[in-house]
């Protein structure tokens, strides 16, 4: 039994295999529309989260399982201070397959020690969210049709931002990566992280968008927050800085793609979203084919084939 | 100067750092055995200035792997027969059950009652361990 708890809990082989099947399904729909037919999907929210809880919600709508579960924990015998890993075993004996969000950095890996079934991480706190890395990765493969010799662009607030501390682990897994961290320098890329990269990925700083807009195949966009500045002026100053607007654009190569995990604030400014290089909507789209996909292979991991059931 | 005679099977802990030998006696649960088990502390010695030392009279086999967390570098002499039968350094160990705690407060260990949470060696040089949950880093 797997479970998917951290992005790298995945080897390369297994990765192109899920992606492989979450662009079949993606082309097929019609024939997966009962490979989940009489299991059931436990999505287990102890954190409110509107996309990821619907993305995999209407994944597994669409393979025709039903789901069960709670987004709002005050509701639940957590309350009565149930241990969660009493809720896991509980939880397995009713459904065939578990997802489940929490603050508690770790919970998943707990719950999947007590679990029965596989347990899939939707986010544990500012540690990790696997799924979301899968979303990114699948556009990558979508439109890019590799993960090797890409130069990737990671602009705003790259110190706090979980979404692209694991989107950068799990790409520089791959060879010939160059990546450019476009940050205010109290936002910048942790060292540590970069220090762990393996296959000697390049990687360079800078301070604008403007001047390395250029040099990008992908440029992933995230939130640049406030309350992350030390003063009100140097928030003012250095926002723009990160913002993509029409005329950054046109500095860009004519077939970047531009992403962003989303929800946006002003850093992505919607008359980008006629561009076609636009991709974050397509982003958010794929992810749910990615969880079909990975709904699939979590239960029947050792099937050779790319079956259209399971 | 205290005079301890030597084992004849069992295991000799030596240059244990001067002050560790307390805490390594009793997490090798040594306290525990019926067997004779010596702790010396303040030990003169060429090398270290001080150190401690501890004598194990025993062929059972003890659990060592908490030796080099506590104290990387101490030499394990293993006696059968009265002859010094094998000498060995000790490494950190790859992963560390228990022992250890994670100091993330956001960490599910802080507020779920996990019986024993296990670390992995983060970093060689540093000597320090990343908690399985968080993977927030920490050292003895």
């Amino acid at each position: 039994m797997r479970h998917l708890i951290q992005p790298t809990d995945f080897s390369l082989d297994e990765l192109d295999s899920l992606f492989a099947l979450a662009e079949i399904i993606m082309n097929n729909k019609m024939d997966f529309i009962e490979a989940c037919k009489g299991k059931i999907m436990a999505s287990l929210f102890f954190e409110p989260s509107t996309r990821t809880k619907f993305s995999f919600d209407a994944a597994m709508l669409r393979l025709g399982g039903g789901v069960i579960g709670f987004s709002d924990p005050s509701t639940t015998s957590a309350q009565k201070g149930e241990s969660l890993a009493d809720t896991a075993r509980m939880i397995a004996s009713y459904a065939d397959i578990i997802v489940t969000r929490s603050p508690r950095e770790g919970a998943p890996l707990l719950m999947a020690k007590n679990s029965t079934v596989p347990v899939i991480n939707a986010g544990d706190g500012v540690h990790h969210h696997p799924t979301q890395t899968l979303a990114d990765m699948m556009t990558i493969k979508h439109l890019k049709n590799r993960f090797s010799n890409l130069v990737f662009g990671f602009c705003g607030d790259l110190k706090f931002g979980r979404t692209v501390h694991s989107l950068f682990e799990a790409l520089s897994r791959y060879e010939g990566n160059r990546f450019v961290f476009i940050s205010p320098s109290e936002l910048m890329f942790p060292e540590h992280l970069i220090a762990g990269a393996q296959n000697g990925s390049q990687v360079s700083h800078s301070v604008s968008l403007e001047g390395s807009i250029n040099q990008l195949d992908i440029l992933y966009m995230t939130r640049v927050q406030k309350e992350r500045f030390v003063s009100e002026e140097e928030y003012l100053r250095l926002k723009d800085f990160f913002i993509l607007d029409e005329r950054k654009m046109a500095m860009a190569k004519k077939d970047m793609a531009v992403m962003h995990p989303l929800p946006r604030t002003n850093e992505l400014s919607t008359e980008v979203d006629s561009d076609p290089r636009s991709a974050y909507f397509l982003q958010a789209e794929l992810g749910m084919y990615v969880r079909m996909a990975l709904i699939l292979k979590l239960f029947e991991w050792n099937e050779a084939s790319e079956g259209k059931s399971i | 100067m205290i005079k301890v005679a030597e084992i004849k099977d069992g295991i000799v802990i030596d240059h244990i750092c001067e002050g560790k030998g307390y805490k390594i006696f009793s997490q090798l649960g040594l306290d525990k055995l019926d067997c004779v088990a010596v702790l010396l502390r303040n030990v003169t010695s060429v090398k270290m200035g001080k150190k401690d030392l501890i004598k194990v009279e025993t062929l059972e086999k003890i659990d060592l792997t908490v030796l080099g967390l506590i104290d990387p570098g101490v030499t394990i002499n293993y006696i059968v027969d009265s002859k010094n039968i094998k000498k060995e350094k000790l490494q950190l160990p790859a992963k560390v059950d228990g022992i250890l705690e994670c100091k993330n407060p956001r960490c599910v260990c802080a507020t779920e009652k996990i019986d024993i949470v296990s670390f992995n060696l983060a970093d060689k040089e540093k000597g320090t361990y990343s908690c399985e949950f968080c993977g927030s880093i920490t050292s003895l």
